[in-house]
């Protein structure tokens, strides 16, 4: 029954790509050494270089230098580091004041909020019904003693992208520094933190097939146009795109202030403490690799097809998110009337994995914090469903799951006290 | 092997739940829930006047499986019971007969078992049959605040610490909720404080004040 599972929760975690497991496989048994300095033994000098091959495979795929990319263990720990290591830096001079957005992950808003815990003020800032933060408000909440700005490229549950050209200019502009969570972004749109305009053109980042039409997603990227200011810290992870799990990056802008929060080793150019998973960042380098913007026009082909068949087909439905500014493997609406977890699991027994924001469903029995961020009531997120795709979902699948959903829908709503009759 | 969160008896109600619909004309009906906090349920009995017994019982549910499993079997248990017997059934009887519920889920599902006491009470109140008139306490306010639900979080007002102070004196009971006035879910949560404090005998008003 597993294997025939289609597997249509993407955006929570991917498969490992099986060449990935294959890229990973010789550091568990051959070159399993710590990574020593140049003056090591052998084993630790390979062990070195893998290390440092696939930091420069990272970077370049960012547009960074190797060194201004911090390995770690996911988007969780560098999501802690960009916020309470600026904080460390920071905090004791030039102010306690934090931005951020009400609808961030988890790693952001609840390192954030845990900063509020220990005196340091956070300014969270409202989005609009499709999830959009408004740059003016941006502007508006930067103060003098602001330490960091932190503004997630794309959004976890709706797809929403920011436009994070814009507001890394504001931040620029305010001498503020910028992390940006692109924990759901990278590879899948274009990111050039160099100033060289370079994501305008290369795509959604391998950079061998030019893309400009605004369906490619180069204009949700970030690096758009020449000598712009870019992202001073950015978030990234493996398992979002086939990776493996327990593996993250976080890029931080040469000279940025900030300091290590976990103490240790000196590993990592001494902000990440801890023996390097080599295996992982190989791992994370090969899964980046493996992501071409032919499979993201693809991805975004799946994506389109089931919003247009969800909200076309299956009555009082409607699209929670933007409509283009979306990640390519996100989808997202609410079928009314009915609740998600009575949904998923009607899906999960005819096959399909996908997830809800409703309460019922999550451990906290919380709503989903997103859904109520873009003004949706309880009733939103109680019938909200998440669809996202990935490398191993195909045009079949989309088609499967909305015939599916169709008929749980009908099924639900035909026992729902609020459904209209017809 | 496939897992599900639930077990067979679960699931089998939950896809197949019994007694689903709701009657015309019946002599008592509820609806336990409200759309804009989280899960609902209506139920409609029938009673046969002489014996005293439920006749005929359905249920509605905009909920999650525990929720329309519960509505299910609670309905089941409910049917040809006297009015009395049946006000005794209780989420543990429910959740025993469904072969166990998560704990998590007492929250969704006990909206059945209040949804068919509240439809038992409804007939009682319409034909004069209710006796007992124990009179309103802080405690009796606060166990019906406990159904009053916390948009937000999707948990109810007391738990989430949105009531500041509840005070009864002379028929009128004042409820402080510590939210803004002009938040977007204030007025739905006055209205839903009001309808669940109201229908006690003593209560002649109910004022919902907000903090901010």
């Amino acid at each position: 029954m597993f294997g025939e599972t289609t597997y249509l929760d993407n955006s929570a975690t991917t498969r490992l790509d099986e060449r990935v497991l294959e890229a990973m496989q010789p550091y568990f048994f051959e070159t399993y050494a710590v990574a020593t300095s140049e003056f090591g033994y052998s084993l630790g000098i390979e062990a070195r270089e893998a290390l440092d091959a696939a930091r420069g495979v990272l970077a370049a795929r960012l547009g960074a230098a190797p060194e201004e990319l911090v390995f770690t263990s996911g988007s969780t720990e560098s999501s802690n580091l960009a916020l309470k290591g600026v904080a460390l830096a920071l905090g004791g001079k030039k102010g306690r004041h934090l931005v951020t957005t009400r609808i961030e992950d988890f790693p952001v808003l609840n390192t954030a909020r845990a900063l509020e815990r220990q005196g340091f003020e956070v300014t969270w800032l409202d989005v609009d019904g499709d999830g959009l933060v408004d740059p003016d408000a941006v502007r508006a909440a930067l103060r003098q003693d602001t330490i960091l700005l932190s503004v997630q490229h794309a959004n976890q549950e709706i797809g929403t992208v920011q436009d994070i050209d814009a507001i890394a200019k504001i931040a620029y502009d305010a001498h503020v520094l910028l992390h940006t969570d692109a924990t759901h972004t990278f590879t899948r749109l274009p990111i050039d933190v160099s100033g060289s305009g370079a994501a305008a053109s290369a795509g959604a980042g391998a950079g061998e097939e030019g893309e400009t039409s605004p369906e490619s997603g180069a204009d949700l990227g970030i690096g758009r146009r020449e000598g712009a200011p870019g992202p001073d810290l950015v978030t990234i992870s493996a398992h979002t795109i086939h990776g493996p799990r327990g593996v993250g990056a976080l890029y931080v802008r040469d000279r940025t202030p900030i300091r290590k929060w976990m103490d240790g080793g000196f590993q990592e150019y001494d902000l990440r403490a801890g023996v390097e998973d080599i295996p992982g960042a190989v791992g994370f380098a090969a899964a980046a690799g493996l992501v071409t913007p032919k499979e993201n026009e693809r991805l975004r082909a799946l994506r389109d097809r089931l919003l247009d068949c969800a909200l076309g087909e299956i009555p009082h439905t409607t699209l929670n998110g933007h409509r283009t500014r979306r990640t390519p493997q996100n989808a997202n609406v609410t079928f009314h009337f009915v609740e998600g977890e009575s949904i998923t699991l009607q899906l999960d027994m005819r096959g399909f994995a996908v997830s809800t924001g409703s309460a019922c469903f999550s451990k906290s029995l919380e709503a989903s914090h997103v859904i109520s961020g873009i003004g949706g009531d309880h009733e939103r997120a109680h019938g909200s469903v998440r669809f996202s795709f990935g490398r191993f979902n195909s045009m079949e699948d989309v088609d499967n799951v909305i015939e599916a959903a169709a008929e749980v829908v009908a099924q639900l709503r035909a026992i729902s006290p609020l459904a209209p009759k017809d | 092997m496939t897992k599900f969160p639930y077990n067979e008896i679960v699931l089998e109600h939950f896809k197949h739940p019994h007694n689903v619909g709701e009657i015309e004309e019946a002599d008592g009906k509820a609806i336990e829930g409200s759309p804009a906090c989280g899960d609902m349920v209506s139920v409609t009995i029938k009673v046969d006047p002489d014996k005293n017994t439920i006749d005929d019982i359905k249920f509605q549910s905009y909920g999650c499986a525990s929720n329309i499993a519960t509505g299910s079997i609670i309905t089941d248990l409910a049917r040809g019971k006297t009015l009395d017997e049946a006000k005794k059934v209780s989420w543990k009887d429910a959740s025993e007969e469904l072969g166990g519920l998560p704990p998590i889920k007492a929250h969704c599902s006990v909206l059945a078992v209040e949804g068919l006491r509240a439809a038992i009470r409804d007939y009682e109140e319409r034909n004069g049959l209710v006796t007992e008139r124990e009179p309103t306490t802080l405690k009796t306010i606060e166990k019906r605040l406990k159904h009053v639900m916390n948009p937000l979080m999707g948990l109810d007002i007391v738990r989430t610490d949105l009531v500041k102070s509840v005070s009864f004196e002379g028929g009128i009971v004042k409820v402080v909720v510590d939210l803004d006035e002009s938040h977007q879910f204030a007025q739905a949560i006055k209205n839903d404080i009001a309808e669940k404090i109201e229908p006690l005998w003593d209560v002649e008003l109910v004022e919902v004040e907000f903090t901010g």
